[in-house]
Parts: C-alpha cells; sequence; structure tokens
C-alpha cells in the first residue's frame, strides 16, 4: 500500500502548488505533403495533421481525468514548413500557415507550431520565400507559432538572417499593432533549436523525427517553491537536493503520462522536457523560486547563480525520471509570463541586460521581453545577436522572442491576456549598432565545433 | 485497474459510510483503508479495484467529487499509478 504522506504530497502539488501537465504535444511529419501545387499542398497539410491529431484533445482530457492531474494544453508541431513547401511553384505560401491554422481548429488544439525555416548556415529559396511571408502568416492566423534557426554551434551564425528577422519582428509588430503587437510573441528566434521541443511557440518537428511522436512538457514551478520553502535555512547543498528530489517527482509524472498518451495515440514516445515553466498564476513564478531561495528581488546580484543552481538541480532530478528527456530541458525565464519576472522588471531591479546573462544558465533565452515600438530594426537584429552567441559559444539552446510593442514607450504596459501574461515595456539601449548589422554575412563557428 | 480514493476535511459522522455507499453502488470492491483524524482533521486514504466497475471510472471520480463537495469534503479518485510513479523508483 502507498503512503498515505505520499498520496497526500502528490495531491497537495496539484491542488495547491500548480503541479500540471503543461503541454502534450504531437510532432507530425508533413514532408510527405509536398506539392508543386500550393492549394495541394495545403489540403494535403490538413488532411494529414486533422487524421494524425485526430484523438489528441480527448485523449489529453481522458488523461487529465483519469490520473487526476491536469493537463492544460493539447498542441501539434510539424515538420518545418520552409522544407515541405520547397516543392511548391508559384501562389501564397502564407496559406500553408492557414491550413494549418483550420487543422488545429479542427482537431481542437489551441497552437500549431512549425512555420518554420533551419537557415543556419544559410538560405533557400524557400527558406527566404518562408521568412518573408511570416507577418502575414501570423496575422492572419490565430494558432500558428513561428520559429527561426539562425545559428548552430557546429555552423556559426548567419547575419544575414538575423538582419532580415529584425526587420520581420518589426513588421509584425506593426501589423499585429491593434493586439499589442501580440504576433510577435508566435516567432522565436533560435540557435541550436531542439527537434523535439513540446513548448511553444518554438515547438516543430525536426527533420530526423519519427512520423509522429509525443513529446510532453510538465511544469511545477510552484512546486519547487514550496518544497524549498519548507527548508527555509538549510545550506545550498542540501537545497540543491531538495530541488532534485522535487524535480525527479515532477518528471515522472510526465513520463508516466507520455508513455501513456503516446500508446494510446499510436505514436512514439519522443521526449519529457523537463522545464520549469511557469505561468502568470500566482505561485507559479520561477522569479519567485530564486526569491525563496534567498534574493530580495530577481534580478539583483547573485540571481544567475541561483538560476545556474536551480537548472542543474532540476536538470539532475529529472534525467533519472525519464527514459528519454529533450526539448529544451531548463528553467524558463520569460519575462510576461511570470508574476515574480514582472515585479522585478516594473521595480527596475531586472533588466533586458540581467536577462541576457541569466540565459547563459539557463533554458532558454530572451523571452517574451516587450521593447519600445520605435525600437530600429537594427537593434533588435543586434539583441538577436548577442543571445544566438550565447547559445553557440556554450553548445546550447538559446531564443529570443521580442515583442516591440507599436506605439508604446518604456515604461508602459502592454497585456496579451491568458497563458501569455501581461509585461512592463523595457527599455533597451539606444546606441546604433546599425553598422555591425549592415555588414551582414556569417559569424564562422567557434573553435570548439571543432570537435570531429 | 486501481485507484487511489483520498477523503480530506473537517471530521464528522459517516464519512467512510457516504464513500463506501457509493463504491458499493457501482461495483467498486475496496481494497484497504486507511484513515486518521488528527486535530479534526480527518485524511482517508482508499485502495480500490475499480475492474468490475459499472460506470466510467471519470464518472465515478466526478460522482465522487460532488458528494465531497456536498460533505465539505476533499475527495479526489485517481489512477493508482501516478503515485507509484511518484513515489517508486
Amino acid at each position: 500500500m502507498l503512503n498515505t504522506l505520499d498520496i497526500l504530497e502528490t495531491i497537495k502539488m496539484i491542488t495547491e502548488e500548480h503541479l500540471d501537465i503543461r503541454t502534450i504535444t504531437m510532432g507530425i511529419s508533413l514532408l510527405d505533403c509536398a506539392s508543386e501545387d500550393i492549394g495541394r499542398c495545403a489540403d494535403k497539410i490538413y488532411d494529414k495533421v486533422t487524421r494524425r491529431a485526430e484523438k489528441l484533445v480527448a485523449v489529453g482530457e481522458d488523461l487529465e481525468k483519469e490520473y487526476g492531474i491536469p493537463v492544460i494544453n493539447k498542441r501539434v508541431s510539424v515538420s518545418p514548413i520552409s522544407s515541405v513547401a520547397a516543392a511548391c511553384g508559384e501562389g501564397n505560401i502564407a496559406d500553408l500557415a492557414r491550413a494549418m491554422d483550420r487543422a488545429a481548429q479542427s482537431v481542437g488544439v489551441n497552437f500549431i507550431g512549425g512555420y518554420s525555416a533551419l537557415v543556419h548556415k544559410g538560405m533557400t529559396a524557400a527558406d527566404k520565400r518562408l521568412l518573408y511571408s511570416i507577418p502575414e502568416a501570423l496575422a492572419s492566423t490565430e494558432r500558428v507559432c513561428s520559429s527561426v534557426n539562425v545559428a548552430t554551434t557546429r555552423a556559426g551564425i548567419n547575419m544575414d538572417a538575423v538582419t532580415i528577422l529584425g526587420r520581420i519582428i518589426k513588421d509584425i509588430s506593426y501589423i499585429t499593432r491593434d493586439t499589442g503587437s501580440f504576433g510577435c510573441a508566435k516567432l522565436v528566434v533560435f540557435a541550436n533549436i531542439p527537434e523535439d521541443n513540446p513548448f511553444m511557440a518554438g515547438a516543430y518537428h525536426g527533420i530526423g523525427e519519427a512520423e509522429c511522436a509525443i513529446n510532453v512538457g510538465v511544469s511545477g514551478p510552484g512546486v519547487v517553491r514550496a518544497a524549498i520553502r519548507r527548508h527555509p535555512g538549510c545550506g545550498l547543498t542540501e537545497l540543491a537536493d531538495v530541488i532534485k528530489k522535487t524535480a525527479f517527482k515532477i518528471t515522472r509524472v510526465g513520463q508516466l503520462i507520455a508513455a501513456e498518451s503516446s500508446r494510446r495515440l499510436g505514436a512514439e514516445f519522443g521526449i519529457v522536457d523537463l522545464s520549469l515553466a511557469p505561468t502568470p498564476a500566482v505561485g507559479d513564478s520561477v522569479a519567485q523560486i530564486l526569491e525563496e531561495m534567498g534574493l530580495e528581488t530577481c534580478g539583483c546580484h547573485g540571481t544567475t547563480a541561483c538560476l545556474a543552481m536551480l537548472n542543474d538541480a532540476v536538470k539532475k532530478g529529472g534525467v533519472m525520471a525519464s527514459s528519454h528527456v529533450g526539448g529544451l530541458s531548463g528553467a524558463f525565464i520569460p519575462v510576461s509570463e511570470d508574476a515574480g519576472m514582472v515585479a522585478a522588471a516594473e521595480r527596475g531591479v531586472l533588466t533586458v541586460d540581467k536577462l541576457e546573462a541569466m540565459t547563459a544558465v539557463c533554458s532558454v533565452g530572451l523571452d517574451m521581453i516587450a521593447v519600445p515600438g520605435d525600437t530600429p530594426a537594427e537593434i533588435i537584429s543586434a539583441i538577436i545577436a548577442d543571445e544566438i552567441s550565447i547559445g553557440v559559444v556554450n553548445n546550447k539552446t538559446t531564443a529570443v522572442r521580442l515583442v516591440p510593442a507599436w506605439g508604446k514607450t518604456a515604461g508602459e504596459r502592454v497585456v496579451f491576456g491568458g497563458l501569455w501574461g501581461e509585461a512592463p515595456i523595457m527599455p533597451v539601449h539606444g546606441e546604433s549598432p546599425a553598422k555591425f548589422i549592415g555588414r551582414g554575412g556569417r559569424i564562422p563557428a567557434p573553435i570548439h565545433s571543432q570537435r570531429n | 485497474m486501481r485507484a487511489v480514493i483520498t477523503v480530506v476535511g473537517k471530521d464528522a459522522v459517516g464519512i467512510i459510510a457516504e464513500v463506501s455507499n457509493v463504491l458499493k453502488n457501482r461495483g467498486v470492491n475496496i481494497i484497504d483503508i486507511t484513515q486518521s483524524v488528527i486535530s479534526d482533521m480527518f485524511a482517508m486514504v482508499m485502495m480500490a479495484d475499480i475492474s468490475s466497475c459499472t460506470v466510467a471510472f471519470v464518472d465515478l471520480a466526478e460522482e465522487l467529487r460532488v458528494l465531497g463537495t456536498n460533505l465539505n469534503l476533499d475527495i479526489h479518485a485517481m489512477h493508482e499509478d501516478i503515485f507509484n510513479s511518484m513515489h517508486r523508483i
């Protein structure tokens, strides 16, 4: 018989500490949907997604009720559309995004990721076509998410793509200005993009993936924070152990749900993503974990060290709990989606510069940060280049999801609602990097990429 | 399949009887019960075999949840595997 205290601990985690399965994401290969005719390609995409993901939402809901743990999101990721669309002839490639959107609506998932291109070393004609269609694709759909990989440790950084993306983000900001430039929240620029990430907006189904795979993301910032709170006076060695044990328990639930959902859906078990993903709910904040560890406010000196320790302990605890770990697997530090980050940013303690430093020791990057709407494209490109460099040099994933909030200036707020939260507009440095960005070309791969 | 049913709340007369009654009506066999009362707080954990349950498990869980609401108790019915996976290596 199970121990009563263990059972009550699990129930408390779920009912009081926000333990949940953040997402069951079904990755679907669309490589067999290629066609010279865009309309035909769009139809094939719609048919395949609706066929493969038909039962995804129902299975997620059944698991939620049977196991008594909330399954917050059911989502779909697909092969990078630039590859699927490479054979397409004339026409509007954004039609494919609209087909994805209709398919997502039809199967009842709230997001579908993969309107993506991998351009870390260079851009094909199809990649360029996709990049320039992203503003229209995101503005004319509700559920479609886009990601672009502009760098890898092996290939270096494609600065031409970084330059284009600075302008694209500005375009999205403008054409979705009526919704607080929300379109920008659906585009992530990556270095070392994971092929099996279940979290939006950066999820896509990698070229090396199976026909159909289930990737699961768990979430437990509230559980970790509560566990730390129960050990107010202990040393850091003991605290690391507390975090590891908690991460183990959280991840085991993800493993269970991933195994069961992939079995029921007839898909490959992909990975469990160990990420600590915050939500705007009070008590479900990564910033508040860091504060519980002993910081007055997230962003003060000591924040990077706390985050590094947290991130490492989460991985050590989680790795043993799952047969396959992947995705981003680390602590997320999105500003708008984390009430503690928002509070720290509003007090001026948490700055873009500090966030950039923090991303060197955790996943994923400069995430859901609202910046002034009049930030020039080259400054956005330069922010991307800085962040991407951290990923490239440190052999890790980093990403940028900036929202230049059209018509707003530093100190104002932009409200997205729901899981996306709201964010203060954070100031950026105004001095111009235009000459650097204007040089174009590639930043060569770092020396330690030569590992063969 | 086995389920874990937990009941937590202020102690009162007949809690076990109320829960057991629902289980009996739905063909659920109780395998084990542990309960304790600590400073007026009642905590019961029940292991039940639901392989002969006459309704879908999700409906049984909902019926127990509603019963809990009526009795001012928290009642959860969950698949035992979530506890096994979390607390056993």
